[in-house]
């Protein structure tokens, strides 16, 4: 193993505390000085054809992938184990459904870029933002099937034991830059524009993922309220 | 019980002339902002015709309303709560812009600047989407006073669904105006279709609202609206729709459609409903019981344990009395002669229609009998089919007795009146013959033809302990101060007037933000410096408005 350089601590020890910060100070910011820009900016409007494919192809993939990343890098080697999946299975399991759920999130995404470049309307909507954000999601989700079909499926890196490790130390507050220093330079690229991502992410139109709107299961039909601010509407609605 | 207040709207359609001086006034007050150009809370329909949107009435396409599942429950056409929140990614029921039209301006430099040529320069549409040269091929009012009938008509839902084979003969039977604004329904289905729970209904007087700060733009509302009054600001990426000009009338200012209304057509009041028996109304199982369903909601002021009622709910004394005075009360629930405007959708729509005798009459006095007799009305009412059945599908699901007894009131009215203003004594028989007294017809004919302002337009302002707030403009208005709203433009980072400084439509009638609107309209280059008239206030002297003088210097 090579040793550690400072280098190394700024990337995988000092950075990610860095963009979680902005992560997290940044949506605290955001709302509360920007309730009507939080919103999904949707385009439809303009454009609904290849929308209804891309969009939901999209969408449905990184709901998966995001799965997938909370089965690999949370839950440690040990319990799967324990509960009795081998390795290999886990490993067949992972790259088939990944690759799945990550062709289709990139194929989305691509598809959505091209269908806001090659459509007039949609690129005098976009902002700056937009296109910054369009950008990471595209590197770091190619990175990503990149990196998963060069090391698992034509090799078998066990990211599990490195990545993972690396991962849950973050959160335990005790980051070894070490367990990062010898993985594959595709992992650590997508792990790094990743972070970079969740640091923007509080400044572009992907806060809307954190109003996804579960809340209306259980809210009755119609909504009442009280004009005077101070005076809590008092009827339900049904 | 549960009495709630309801601000309602009643339009006489007999009076429209098609002006639309309501669309214009309103659009000049409310949606004359970027991301709002195809934006009319209030629009005028020639009927028959297809209607703005485009077919909005075509419910087996756009889902809008309720309907009865198969126990007999209310459910969302376009589907449940899980359903919902599984399109949530792509609505796959949502007009497009073309289903409205591409917004345009001219551009009238050319007009100026053109060389010296043998052939008069034109004002080339530009698409304010694009930036770029368009044709120009549907608009707000493209069918309006049945133009390009004979190619667009048989698109016509309602004509489709009445099935008469004199399609092709419309134009010499019946044309009417059809003004519409949002319903402020009492059963809204745009309000049960937001995920977000930033569409509400206001307790206080009904109005259905959008929290602009609380939309987070899943669209769910524009196919929930079976109107399509609900539209999609595609800038700020928010719902917008008709507020009832709530900000004037809670001064007690009639709205801008009806204060400007040159027919003076338009009736605002109170009426008192009994909000519990709401859902059990909208879920009557004959669509056409639905109007009479309706109507039993809406509780007599006058009624002394209804007035009880209203007290325990804490509705203050003046709009109680505001209520008794309503003309809205008596237009729907006294004389009954306003319906409601597609009740099927079982929305329980509260703005109402009296609907038109003068297609009727104008048959009549084609043939060159007299147009204001009883009997001749009468006749003609029966016979006339088309023009009824047209206006059952519009009013009461297709009942067209309703209609039949609405009309005849009307022509009583007519007949009962013409004996009067020719110094003749009022015949009673006329008004008994539609159930009604002479004073009763006089009474109505003051409301409805010499419609004073006072008697047309009831409306208590609002009590409020945030009197701070509702100073039109409050004194804390972080729009008043330098680098406020607008100042980051339509390309400010998060989107459009994303940030504390962000507008709400209201805000828009302070004149810096209206200024700055006027000069937003940067889409795709339409020239740095170019001012798009439609967005313009008509105040100041925006840049890029005027040539600047010798010096050099700019007039502004």
């Amino acid at each position: 193993m090579r040793d550690v350089t400072i280098l190394d601590t700024l990337l995988w020890v000092v950075f990610p505390y860095v963009c979680m910060a902005f992560f997290v100070l940044g949506h605290i910011w955001r709302y509360r000085y920007d309730q009507f820009g939080w919103t999904t900016r949707s385009s439809q409007m303009y454009e609904d054809r290849i929308l209804r494919w891309a969009s939901p192809m999209f969408h449905f993939g990184i709901l998966f992938v995001a799965i997938g990343h909370f089965g690999g890098l949370v839950i440690p080697k040990s319990w799967t184990q324990a509960i009795g999946i081998s390795d290999h299975v886990y490993h067949l399991l992972a790259i088939t459904l990944g690759t799945v759920a990550g062709v289709c999130t990139l194929v989305g995404l691509l598809l959505l870029i091209w269908r806001r470049r090659s459509n007039k309307r949609l690129m005098g909507a976009t902002t700056l933002m937009d296109k910054f954000m369009f950008l990471m999601l595209a590197v770091v989700a190619g990175l990503g099937v990149w990196a998963t079909i060069a090391n698992n499926v034509f090799g078998s890196y066990d990211y599990r034991s490195t990545i993972s490790v690396w991962f849950r130390q973050i959160w335990t507050l005790r980051p070894d830059a070490a367990m990062m220093v010898d993985v594959p330079l595709t992992f650590q690229l997508h792990a790094l524009v990743a972070i970079t991502l969740f640091a923007v992410w509080p400044f572009t139109r992907l806060v809307h993922v954190f109003s996804v709107p579960v809340g209306y299961l259980g809210r009755p039909y119609i909504v009442y309220r009280s004009r005077d601010d101070k005076r809590v509407a008092s009827k339900a609605g049904w | 019980m549960r009495i709630m207040a309801q601000m309602s709207m009643v339009m006489n359609l007999d009076k429209c002339i098609g002006c639309h001086t309501c669309s214009v006034t309103c659009k000049q007050a409310w949606t004359n902002r970027s991301g709002t150009e195809y934006v009319w809370f209030n629009n005028v329909e020639t009927r028959p015709g297809q209607g703005y949107p485009r077919r909005y009435e075509d419910q087996e396409k756009w889902k809008g309303g309720w309907v009865l599942d198969r126990k007999g429950r209310l459910k969302l056409k376009a589907g449940g709560k899980f359903r919902k929140l599984a399109q949530i990614f792509s609505n796959p029921i949502m007009p497009s812009i073309e289903d409205y039209y591409e917004p345009w301006t001219y551009d009238y430099s050319n007009l100026l600047d053109a060389p010296a040529q043998e052939h008069i320069p034109v004002a080339k549409p530009k698409s304010l989407l694009t930036g770029e040269d368009m044709s120009i091929e549907w608009s707000a009012n493209w069918d309006d006073d049945l133009g390009g009938s004979t190619e667009h008509l048989h698109e016509d839902p309602i004509l489709e669904r009445i099935q008469t084979e004199v399609k092709a003969e419309f134009e010499k039977t019946f044309m009417f105006y059809l003004p519409r604004i949002c319903e402020h329904c009492l059963n809204p289905s745009c309000v049960a279709s937001c995920p977000s729970g930033a569409m509400y209904k206001r307790e206080e007087d009904g109005i259905v609202l959008v929290d602009q700060d609380q939309c987070r733009g899943w669209r769910m509302c524009i196919s929930g609206c079976p109107y399509k009054k609900v539209y999609f600001n595609h800038r700020t990426g928010k719902a917008e729709k008709c507020h009832f000009c709530y900000p004037r009338m809670e001064q007690g200012i009639p709205t801008v459609c009806s204060e400007t209304c040159v027919g003076r057509l338009r009736y605002l009041g109170l009426v008192f409903y009994d909000a519990d028996r709401v859902t059990e109304a909208a879920s009557t199982p004959n669509e056409k019981d639905l109007y009479e369903a309706q109507r039993s909601l809406i509780l007599d002021p006058n009624d002394p344990a209804v007035v009880q009622a209203a007290r325990e709910a804490d509705i203050p004394e003046d709009w109680i009395l505001a209520a008794q005075r309503s003309p809205i009360y008596r237009l729907i629930n006294e004389w009954k002669v306003a319906l409601p405007l597609h009740p099927e959708y079982r929305t329980m729509p509260m703005v109402w229609y009296i609907p038109p005798l003068s297609p009727v009459v104008d048959e009549v006095a084609k043939t060159g009998e007299d147009a204001e007799d009883q009997r001749n009305l009468f006749a003609a009412i029966e016979q006339l089919r088309i023009p009824m059945d047209y206006l059952a599908e519009l009013f009461t699901a297709g009942d067209v007795s309703v209609v039949d007894g609405v009309l005849r009131k009307l022509a009583a009215m007519r007949s009962y009146m013409r004996d009067i203003s020719m110094g003749r004594e009022g015949q009673e028989e006329i008004a008994a013959s539609v159930g009604m007294t002479g004073q009763e017809i006089r009474e109505m004919y003051r409301l409805l033809a010499i419609a004073k302002y006072e008697e047309r337009y009831v409306i208590p302002p609002a009590h409020y302990s945030d009197a701070h707030s509702l100073e039109g403009i409050s004194t804390d208005c972080s729009l008043n101060t330098d680098g406020g709203p607008g100042m980051g433009g339509p390309s400010s980072i998060f989107g459009e007037d994303s940030g504390a400084d962000g507008l709400t439509p209201v805000g828009v009638e302070n004149f810096n933000i209206l200024k700055n609107r006027a000069q937003m309209d940067r889409v795709p280059p339409v020239e740095p410096g170019r001012i798009n008239l439609l967005n313009w206030d008509g105040k100041g002297t925006p840049d890029g408005l005027f040539p600047s003088d010798s010096s050099g210097t700019d007039r502004s």
